[in-house]
C-alpha cells in the first residue's frame, strides 16, 4: 500500500494542443546530435574526431571534471560535425546515421549478482550514467557521490506533457529491471499519479512508492522529493526519468544501449499531434516538416515552462520527451492592459477569462505580456509552489548573492523546473529560472 | 490602429539610443506601452507567461476605487449644499456636478505632480516608468478633505513621491504607503486645513454656511458623546475625506479586489478583526466603569476618552478612514507584510492600533492613517520572524535525522 500525498498548491495551465495517445509513424532523420548545453556546468572534452566512424555506444566526449563520465553516440555512423558557438564553446556534436552500423554490445548482466561498483562501471562505460542527474544543482551525477536516494517521477504534470503510462506500457518489465539496477546504487523512491496509473509504476518493487495528487508541479520530481525525503544541507540525491529507467533495464537485459525514445508532438501550432518513436538527439526535420501551422511559430524541445527553444532543423534535447509548438506572439496589442481579455489565461481573475469556465483551453503564445518590474504583488508565487520554502525571499537572497541566506532558505531543494510556475505567474515578469540557475552556479562554485 | 502603430514605429528610432530625443526614452516608452502591449517575447526560462502584468493589476485597483470616488463626488456636493442649506432646492445631478467640480482638480493636481516626478526620475535612472503611481495618484485625492487647497495637494504629492518612494528606488521598493505619507505630511504640517469642522466642506466660508451649521465628523462628534448611527455611517452621507465616508462603496471595491485576487483577504480580514477586538475591549472596559471615580462620575479631563471608548465596536468600523484603510491601504502589497502568516499579524495590529490611537488620543481622530504607517514600518520585522521560523524548521530537520 503506497502513501498518497495530496497537493493543493499549483496550477494547471490549460493549453490547447494536447496529443492523442496514438503512435504516428515517421521516418528517422539522417542526423543526430548531442548538445553539451543540455548538461549544466559541463565542459566537454572530445574523444572522437570529425570523420570518425562511430557505433551506437561509442564515446564521443567526456566530462572534463569527471573523465569517467562518458557521453556516447546514440546511433552508428559517422561523426560529421562539431559545431561551435560563441567563444568556441561546443554546441552540437553531429553524427550522420548509417543503418548498417551495429551497436556496441556491452554484454548481458544480472544486477543482482553485481556489486555496486560493477553496476556503476557498466553504466559509465555504456554512457547510461549520464541519465542520472544530481541534486542539489541538477547536474550530471558525480560517479563518486553517494546519494541518499534515487527518485523517479513516473508522471509529468507540465502542460501537454507526455503520458508515461502510455509510453512505458510496452516496456513494463524493462522498467522494473531498470529499477532493480538503480536499487544497487541507492534506495529508489518512485512517485506515481494517484489516479489509475500503470501497474509497472504503482506496483514497482523498490524502497518506496508514493502516490501524488494535485495540479502541476505535483509531477516535478523536486516537489516529490520535498514531500517524501527532503534534501538537507550536505546531502545528495539522484533523479532519473522513466524512459531512461527503461533504457537502463534494456541495457542490462540485452547488453545493448538502446537509445529509442518516445516523443510527444504537441502544441496548438503542431498540425499532427501524436506520439512518435525516434532516437535520442534526433534532428527534428522529419517530425516538424509540413507539420507546423503557418505564421511565426516557436518550437520548444520540452514543455512550455522549462523547455529549450529549437529551430525546425535543430535537435531534440538529451532529456526531453516532448516537442511543443506555440505561436511566437511577437506582435503589438492595442491597449492590451485594458481589454476585457476573454481569451487570456491568468492565475488571477484580472481578465474576464474566468467567465469561460474551468474547462476552456487556451492558445498561449510566447509574448511576455508586460515589462520587467520590481517585486510588487505578493503571494502569487506561493500559491503555485507546494514546498515549505519562501520562493520570493529565496529569489531575493539569490539576487543579493547572500550565500548563507540561500542555503538557509532551501536553495538545495529546488531546481529550475520546480520554480517554473513561479516564473509563469510572476506579475513583474522576473526571470526566476535564470536567477535560480545563477544562484545554483554560485553555490556550486563557493560551496561545491 | 495600424496608422497609430506605424507612426510609433516611425518615430521610435528617434527615441532610442543615439536618436535625437534619446533623453526622453522613458517617456516615449511609457506612452508606447500604454497604447500597445509590447511585442517582446520570452527569451529565457518559461515560454509562456501569465497574461497579467503590473499595468493590469494597477488598473484593477483603480477600477475598485471608482465606487468610492463617485460616491465621494456625490457626497462632497451633498455636504456642500448641506452647509449652504440649499439641499432641498438642488437635484441629484446638481449635487453630483458640484462634487465633481470640487474633486476633479484635486485628482488632476495629484496625477500631474506625481506623474511628472515619476517620469523625471525614470528618465534620470534610465528606467521604464512604473505603474505604481496610477493607484497612489487616485488614492491621494480620496484621502483629502474636500476643501483642501490645491497647492497643498501638490506639495504633499511631491513629498510623498520623492521622499516616500523615489529615494528608495521607486515602485516596489518603498517602505511606506505613498498616499498615506501625503496625507500624514499635510496632517502634521497644516493641521488646521486637514481636520476640524470646516475642512470637509467644499468652498466653506462662515458667510456661506447656514445659521447654526455644525460640521463635525462622526469621530469628532463621538468625542462629545454624540454617536452617528451605524446605518448613516455605513451608507456614507457624512462629512469626512472625499472617498472614505461610504462603507458601501468601499466594500464594492473590496469585492472587486478580492474576487480578482489582487488584494489579500488575509490582511483585509485581520484588520477588521483587530478593530472589532480592540473596539469590543474598550466597550467592555467602559461598561465595567473604566475612568469613573467612586461616585460613578467621569474623572476630570477624561470625558472625551470615555466617550470614545463607548463608541460601539461595530461603529468603529464605519467611522473615519477605518474601512478605506483596511481595504485599500493596508493591502498595498509592497508596504505590507509579505509572508502569509505575517499578513494576519500585520492586519490585526493595524486594526487594533487604529482603535487604540483613536480612543486614547482624542487629538488624533485619524488613528487609521497612523496605525498603517506604523505597521508599514514593522512589516519587515514581522516577516523576519516568519522567515526565521522557516529557516529553523529546515535546520531542525537535519538535527532530527542526525
Amino acid at each position: 500500500m503506497s502513501d498518497v500525498i495530496k497537493l493543493k498548491k499549483g496550477l494547471d495551465i490549460r493549453l490547447q494542443g494536447k496529443a492523442e495517445t496514438v503512435f504516428a509513424q515517421i521516418p528517422l532523420p539522417e542526423l543526430f546530435a548531442i548538445k553539451p548545453s543540455d548538461f549544466k556546468g559541463l565542459t566537454p572534452k572530445m574523444v572522437a574526431k570529425v570523420g570518425d566512424k562511430v557505433q551506437a555506444g561509442s564515446v564521443l566526449f567526456f566530462d572534463k571534471q569527471h573523465p569517467e563520465v562518458k557521453f556516447v553516440s546514440p546511433v552508428g555512423g559517422e561523426l560529421v560535425a562539431v559545431n561551435r558557438g560563441d567563444r568556441r564553446v561546443i554546441t552540437e556534436i553531429v553524427v550522420k546515421a548509417d543503418s548498417k552500423a551495429a551497436p556496441i554490445d556491452f554484454g548481458k548482466s544480472d544486477p543482482a549478482a553485481m556489486s555496486r561498483q560493477q553496476v556503476v562501471d557498466k553504466l559509465l562505460e555504456s554512457g547510461a550514467w549520464t541519465y542520472f542527474k544530481q541534486r542539489p544543482y541538477n547536474i550530471v551525477a558525480n560517479p563518486t557521490a553517494e546519494p541518499k536516494a534515487i527518485f523517479v517521477s513516473t508522471f509529468d504534470s507540465a502542460p501537454l506533457a507526455p503520458d508515461y503510462d502510455f509510453i512505458v506500457s510496452t516496456n513494463e518489465e524493462f522498467f522494473q529491471k531498470g529499477l532493480d539496477v538503480l536499487s544497487k546504487i541507492a534506495p529508489v523512491y518512485v512517485g506515481t499519479h494517484n489516479n489509475g496509473c500503470s501497474k509497472a509504476f504503482s506496483g514497482a518493487k523498490c524502497e518506496k512508492v508514493t502516490a501524488f495528487e494535485g495540479p502541476h508541479p505535483a509531477g516535478c520530481v523536486g516537489v516529490q522529493i520535498n514531500h517524501t525525503n527532503p534534501i538537507n544541507a550536505g546531502e545528495k540525491v539522484f533523479t532519473i526519468q522513466p524512459q531512461e529507467v527503461v533504457t537502463i533495464g534494456k541495457l542490462f537485459a540485452t547488453g545493448v544501449h538502446d537509445f529509442t525514445r518516445v516523443v510527444v508532438l504537441c502544441g496548438s501550432e503542431m498540425k499532427k499531434r501524436a506520439y512518435v518513436k525516434t532516437i535520442l538527439g534526433a534532428q527534428l526535420t522529419t517530425m516538424v516538416n509540413g507539420n507546423l501551422a503557418d505564421g511565426h511559430v516557436r518550437l520548444i524541445s520540452g514543455n512550455v515552462l522549462t523547455g529549450t527553444q529549437v529551430q525546425p532543423d535543430g535537435y531534440l534535447g538529451y532529456y526531453d520527451s516532448q516537442l511543443t509548438a506555440i505561436p511566437e506572439g511577437d506582435e503589438y496589442e492595442f491597449m492590451g492592459w485594458a481589454a476585457p481579455g476573454f481569451n487570456k489565461f491568468s492565475a488571477s481573475r484580472t481578465f474576464f477569462s474566468w467567465l469561460t469556465g474551468k474547462k476552456h483551453e487556451y492558445k498561449l503564445n510566447a509574448n511576455t505580456h508586460g515589462e520587467l518590474r520590481a517585486f510588487v504583488v505578493s503571494n502569487e508565487m506561493e500559491k503555485v509552489f507546494p514546498m515549505d520554502i519562501y520562493p520570493e525571499h529565496l529569489i531575493k537572497a539569490i539576487m543579493a548573492e547572500d550565500i548563507d541566506k540561500m542555503e538557509q532558505l532551501g536553495i538545495y531543494e529546488v531546481v529550475e523546473e520546480d520554480m517554473a510556475l513561479c516564473e509563469f505567474v510572476c506579475t513583474s515578469k522576473i526571470a526566476i529560472q535564470k536567477t535560480l540557475r545563477n544562484g545554483l552556479n554560485l553555490m556550486m562554485k563557493e560551496v561545491g | 490602429m495600424n496608422a497609430l502603430r506605424n507612426f510609433l514605429d516611425n518615430v521610435k528610432p528617434k527615441f532610442q539610443e543615439g536618436g535625437k530625443f534619446a533623453k526622453f526614452r522613458s517617456t516615449f516608452g511609457a506612452f508606447e506601452t500604454f497604447l500597445f502591449t509590447p511585442n517582446e517575447t520570452n527569451k529565457c526560462g518559461v515560454h509562456v507567461r501569465d497574461a497579467v502584468d503590473l499595468k493590469r493589476t494597477m488598473i484593477v485597483v483603480v477600477l475598485a476605487l471608482m465606487p468610492a470616488l463617485f460616491f465621494g463626488m456625490y457626497n462632497t456636493g451633498y455636504q456642500h449644499f448641506r452647509m449652504t442649506g440649499e439641499l432641498a432646492d438642488v437635484t441629484f445631478w446638481q449635487i453630483f456636478f458640484k462634487g465633481f467640480l470640487a474633486v476633479l482638480p484635486i485628482i488632476v493636481v495629484s496625477y500631474v505632480v506625481g506623474l511628472a516626478i515619476e517620469f523625471a526620475s525614470a528618465q534620470m535612472r534610465g528606467h521604464e516608468v512604473n505603474e505604481g503611481f496610477l493607484v497612489s495618484g487616485m488614492l491621494i485625492p480620496l484621502v483629502m478633505p474636500a476643501d483642501v487647497p490645491l497647492w497643498m495637494v501638490g506639495v504633499a504629492t511631491a513629498f510623498a513621491v520623492i521622499f516616500g518612494k523615489e529615494v528608495y528606488g521607486g515602485t516596489g521598493m518603498n517602505m511606506w504607503n505613498p498616499a498615506l505619507l501625503a496625507r500624514v505630511f499635510l496632517f502634521f504640517a497644516y493641521p488646521t486645513k486637514m481636520s476640524g469642522e470646516t475642512a470637509w466642506y467644499y468652498n466653506y466660508s462662515a458667510e456661506a454656511a447656514v445659521d447654526g451649521f455644525s460640521g463635525a465628523t462622526p469621530l469628532a462628534m463621538a468625542n462629545a458623546g454624540n454617536y452617528t448611527s451605524f446605518a448613516d455611517a455605513f451608507f456614507g452621507l457624512i462629512p469626512g475625506s472625499v472617498g472614505e465616508t461610504s462603507a458601501v462603496a468601499i466594500l464594492i471595491g473590496a469585492f472587486i479586489l478580492l474576487y480578482t485576487g489582487v488584494a489579500s483577504w488575509k490582511t483585509m480580514l485581520s484588520v477588521f478583526v483587530g478593530g472589532i477586538a480592540m473596539g469590543w475591549l474598550f466597550n467592555t472596559c467602559a461598561d465595567a466603569g473604566w475612568l469613573l471615580d467612586e461616585n460613578g462620575v467621569v474623572r476630570e479631563n477624561y470625558e472625551s476618552v470615555r466617550n470614545l471608548a463607548l463608541i460601539p465596536w461595530y461603529n468603529h468600523l464605519v467611522y473615519g478612514g477605518f474601512c478605506f484603510g483596511a481595504v485599500f491601504m493596508a493591502t498595498d502589497p509592497v508596504t505590507s507584510a509579505r509572508t502569509e502568516g505575517g499578513k494576519f499579524i500585520y492586519g490585526f495590529l493595524i486594526g487594533a492600533l487604529a482603535i487604540v490611537i483613536r480612543v486614547l488620543n482624542p487629538g488624533f481622530p485619524e488613528g487609521m492613517m497612523l496605525a498603517i504607517l506604523l505597521m508599514n514600518t514593522f512589516a519587515p520585522l514581522i516577516d523576519h520572524f516568519f522567515i526565521q521560523a522557516n529557516i529553523n524548521r529546515r535546520k531542525k530537520r537535519v538535527t532530527i535525522k542526525a
